[in-house]
């Protein structure tokens, strides 16, 4: 396997306008041969089907939810962030990427990140012409917000529901050139398999969810736009459907999988209330603009009413260890505080487990200085829905919050291109690894899912097209049929085990995730990854034997799609820990509590480990296997992060 | 309030498009709720206590378990996404129910929502409504800079009010005519009111509600029972601004020309 990363040279400001010069072209008469198959509908999978279908390709489109417009982007509240400049206070395309690459801790590739800030700009552009209604000014002009990590205001958002109208533009995007009968759209399909010959991906094999069936897809090229795998954790912010199944399935049909250590657990979620919990509540990041994190000094006071502690028996230990950045620091330092305060024991809300995990986040002060008319603008609907899930009022009471699964920064390995390991098969938005390093800012990820859709495979797919031509192998070809053979053959397998096994498969579900919490959350260290790399082929082997299925596999059968979802996250889980093993240092939200600084930070190695670890297949029972993409920095200078 | 509650549940089966379908009693298997647990959380309980006897769990949609999805949807007792005002299944908590209440859960009933499996329906209809027009023609890449156009605060934040709508088809559910008459206003004031929404305002208008129409949908007779049931609290204020575009629409030609 080789990594070539393909990242051009020279000039960075000049090096996506020199490549884009350098790819090839298909010429429009000839667009309207090349098929091509995206998987997933969220900001990347519709923006990129959108986008493609409007250059004349043919698209198929598919998603596993009863409409494209359901897809977990939808849940991203914060913002998205652009280098406008609207503000006049100081932001530009380079220091978006210099923000991006240091809050990355230095693990991402400079040309990718460069590029992703300057088309940032083009986002809200195209986003605005959709009629997706930002927040405006009374002048009419849109507004801004700031946001962790970023010490100016470059956030555009509506309201908290800025993933909601982002995605709303790209399906209806979608919608216009499905309706042009440019795009097929595949509602309630799964992809199940990659079909790969002679180094090429030629297509995909999906199921039916409620049919059943199980058919053959193919295409000149493949675009997995499948989104992240947080739910390896079981309690994540996720939605309840979202899987790795697509880019697992691509993994062990050759794609490398790139840093899969690098999870990201978000600071500001809503703590769990129990053992039926079935998934986590993110609140907005923005709310750390107006809220103070506080914890009590005294653990005695854990219980008592928290408007009754007075200042001095408070600690706002995020304004106090990190003067500069207070409230606003990045994501994974503002999770391992709450984690520290919770483990030394000051944490508060009711107890789960042995202690009590939740610290607060407070208004009083914010609705003091602006009025709880405004603060109710800003964020009137997360209030809501935090009342709603917990029953306490945050105008009158501070939240509670607590970290939880939120974004995973790796993914499938890509080229510059997008392209994975796999010619023709091409890796979008969360599903790739390539822009975020080892830890993602706030309102990125809608920035990097909307880029590679909209401006980025729309260039790189027609050079890779018009440079390797046609895909012979139909959808009646053996090799097709042999695929569709085979998936069929693994879900009459499960099944078989399925009807005599005994325990749900949620069960094994939360079993992985509370190991992976443990040993491969947000502190790690050896001896703890060693210990989990022992139990998880352990789960494996008693789900392949245990795990309990009802009903058939041609219907619509919920425990069917879990068990198969499950099977992956298992495997996935131990290439994570190998990876978190392997990687000896702490970075961004890879924490290795053997490397802390005296201050208590990540410490890295970049002597040692400035590199992509890409880990290929090598088979169901053989160790994964490292290749190394060394990662140079020639713009950004390689410092120790620090946000005091 | 106790920590837990049993419930007198009736959950609504159905095989196929083509089984009748009935209410099951459940109620053995909804005893010791924790009141803290969401509607869906205390259906996937009930559901791992149904599979632990090797019956088939009750199928329902859902994904995000945040409210925005719009993917889950049943109408319970009577009320779609139950009782609690805007709020959908998900988020609606065991801790609105009194122990011992009886509890009905059946699919959003419409005839343009053809029922797959028990609480699960078909609401691809409401992509067809889309398909129809609720989109700006801009291509990638030809946009002008987003600050060109200045849209006064009111006009963008009555857009926003409008483009929150979620897709559930609660509105449907809740409308004695299965009208997604509130549905197809949200989307067509979301962009009818936005300047980059007028060159294609009353084509979209007049596309999207004769797609509307012939997906079977009926019409609005102004019950509201859309509003009252819709999780994000949409206005039928928009039903009267669609039916001013409507008349207009009918008064213009295909270019927008007064006839």
């Amino acid at each position: 396997m080789e990594l070539e990363s393909h990242c051009p040279t020279g000039d960075i400001e000049k090096r996506w306008e020199n490549h884009r010069f350098d790819l090839k072209l298909v010429n429009p008469a000839n667009k309207r041969k090349f098929d091509v198959i995206v998987v997933g509908t969220g900001l990347a999978g519709a923006s990129a089907a959108a986008t493609l279908a409007e250059l004349g390709y043919n698209v198929k489109a598919f998603c596993y939810q009863d409409s494209p417009r359901r897809a977990h982007s939808i849940a991203a509240q914060g913002g998205i962030n652009a280098a406008k400049n609207y503000q006049n206070d100081g932001d530009s395309v380079y220091r978006l990427f210099y923000d991006t690459v240091k809050g990355g801790d230095f693990r991402s590739r400079e040309s990718n990140v460069y590029r992703l800030a300057q088309v940032s700009v083009s986002i809200i552009d195209q986003a605005v012409s959709q009629g997706v209604p930002f927040a405006r000014e009374y002048g009419g002009l849109l507004d801004n917000r700031s946001f962790g990590g970023a010490q100016v205001s470059r956030t555009f958002y509506a309201r908290g529901q800025t993933g909601q109208q982002l995605l709303l533009g790209a399906y209806s995007a979608l919608a216009k050139m499905i309706a042009a009968g440019k795009v097929a759209m595949y509602n309630r399909h799964e992809m199940l398999d990659l079909i790969v010959e002679d180094e090429r991906a030629r297509g995909i094999v999906t199921r039916d969810l409620v049919s059943g069936k199980i058919e053959a897809f193919t295409a000149d090229a493949v675009c997995l736009c499948t989104g992240g795998y947080g739910n390896v954790f079981y309690l994540s912010t996720n939605a309840k459907g979202c899987n790795v199944t697509g880019s697992w399935r691509a993994h062990k049909r050759g794609a490398a999988f790139a840093n899969p250590c690098y999870t990201q657990i978000h600071p500001t979620c809503i703590p769990p209330a129990g053992e039926y919990q079935s998934k986590l509540t993110l609140m907005s990041e923005s709310l750390r603009n107006d809220g103070r994190v506080w914890v009590p000094k005294d653990p005695a006071n854990a219980a008592k009413d928290p408007r009754s502690l007075s200042e001095k028996d408070r600690d706002y230990y995020l304004e106090r260890i990190y003067p500069a950045f207070g409230n606003l620091v990045p994501r994974d330092i503002a999770s391992r505080a709450a984690k520290r305060m919770c483990d030394d024991g000051l944490g508060v809300g009711p107890v789960v487990g042995d202690k009590r995990r939740g610290v607060y986040l407070d208004f009083a002060d914010a609705i003091k200085r602006e009025g709880k008319a405004r603060i109710e603008e800003k964020y009137g609907n997360l209030f809501e829905m935090y009342q709603r899930i917990t029953g306490d009022d945050p105008y009158e009471t501070p939240m509670r919050i607590y970290p939880a699964s939120h974004y995973t920064m790796g993914g499938l390995w890509v080229d510059y291109d997008l392209m994975s390991t796999i010619p023709g098969m091409f890796v979008l938005g969360e599903a790739n690894f390539s822009d975020h390093g080892a830890n993602r800012l706030g309102a990125s990820a809608l920035m990097q899912g909307l880029a590679d859709g909209y401006f980025v495979i729309s260039y790189t797919l027609g050079n890779y097209l018009a440079k390797k031509g046609k895909n012979d192998v139909g959808a009646d070809s053996k090799l097709a049929k042999k695929a569709v053979k085979e998936v069929e053959k693994k879900i009459a397998d499960l099944i078989e085990i399925g009807q005599k096994g005994s325990t749900h498969p949620d069960e094994f579900h939360r079993r992985l995730g509370t190991l992976m919490y443990d040993k491969c959350g947000m502190g790690r260290n050896a001896e703890g990854l060693k210990e989990a790399l022992e139990e998880i082929p352990k789960l494996r082997e008693e789900f392949w034997s245990d795990v309990q299925i009802v009903g058939s596999g041609t219907e619509l059968n919920s425990l069917l799609e879990k068990a198969g979802r499950i099977a992956d996250f298992i495997e996935l889980a131990e290439l994570m820990c190998h990876d978190a093993l392997d990687r000896d240092e702490s970075c961004g939200a890879h924490f290795r509590e053997e490397h802390v600084r005296e201050d208590g930070e990540a410490k890295r190695d970049d002597e040692n480990f400035a590199y992509v670890a890409a880990w290929e297949h090598t088979g169901d029972h053989g160790a994964p296997k490292l290749h190394k993409e060394p990662l140079e920095f020639e713009y950004v200078k390689l410092s120790q992060r620090s946000y005091k | 309030m106790s920590e837990t509650i049993d419930l007198k549940l009736h959950v609504w089966r159905q095989s196929g498009p083509k089984d009748k379908g009935a209410f099951a009693d459940y109620s053995k298997h909804a005893k010791g709720i924790s009141t803290h647990a969401s509607f869906l959380e205390m259906l996937d309980v009930v559901n791992e206590r149904l599979v632990a006897e090797g019956e088939a769990p009750i199928a329902f949609d859902h994904d995000c378990r945040e409210g925005i999805c719009g993917m889950c949807g049943a109408v319970i007792n009577g009320v779609p996404h139950g009782h609690r005002k805007q709020t959908t299944t998900c988020q609606l908590h065991m801790r609105e129910f009194q122990n011992n209440a009886e509890v009905y859960v059946e699919p959003f009933r419409a005839g343009s929502f053809p029922i797959i499996q028990d609480l699960v329906v078909d609401r691809s209809s409401f992509d067809t409504i889309i398909q129809a027009g609720g989109y700006v023609s801009v291509r990638t890449g030809s946009a002008p800079d987003a600050n060109e156009i200045p849209i006064p605060k009111q006009i963008s934040d009555r857009a926003m009010d409008a483009a929150q709508c979620i897709g559930c088809g609660a509105c449907v559910a809740a409308c004695p005519n299965a009208s997604a008459s509130l549905f197809l206003s949200a989307k067509l004031a979301h962009l009818n009111l936005l300047p980059q929404g007028q060159p294609e305002r009353y084509r979209r208008t007049r596309q999207m509600v004769l797609a509307h129409d012939q997906a079977g949908f009926g019409g609005c007779t102004n019950h509201r029972e859309c509003e009252a049931a819709c999780p994000k609290g949409i206005s039928t204020d928009f039903i009267a601004r669609m039916n001013r575009d409507v008349l207009v629409a009918s008064l213009t030609d295909k270019d927008g020309e007064l006839i």
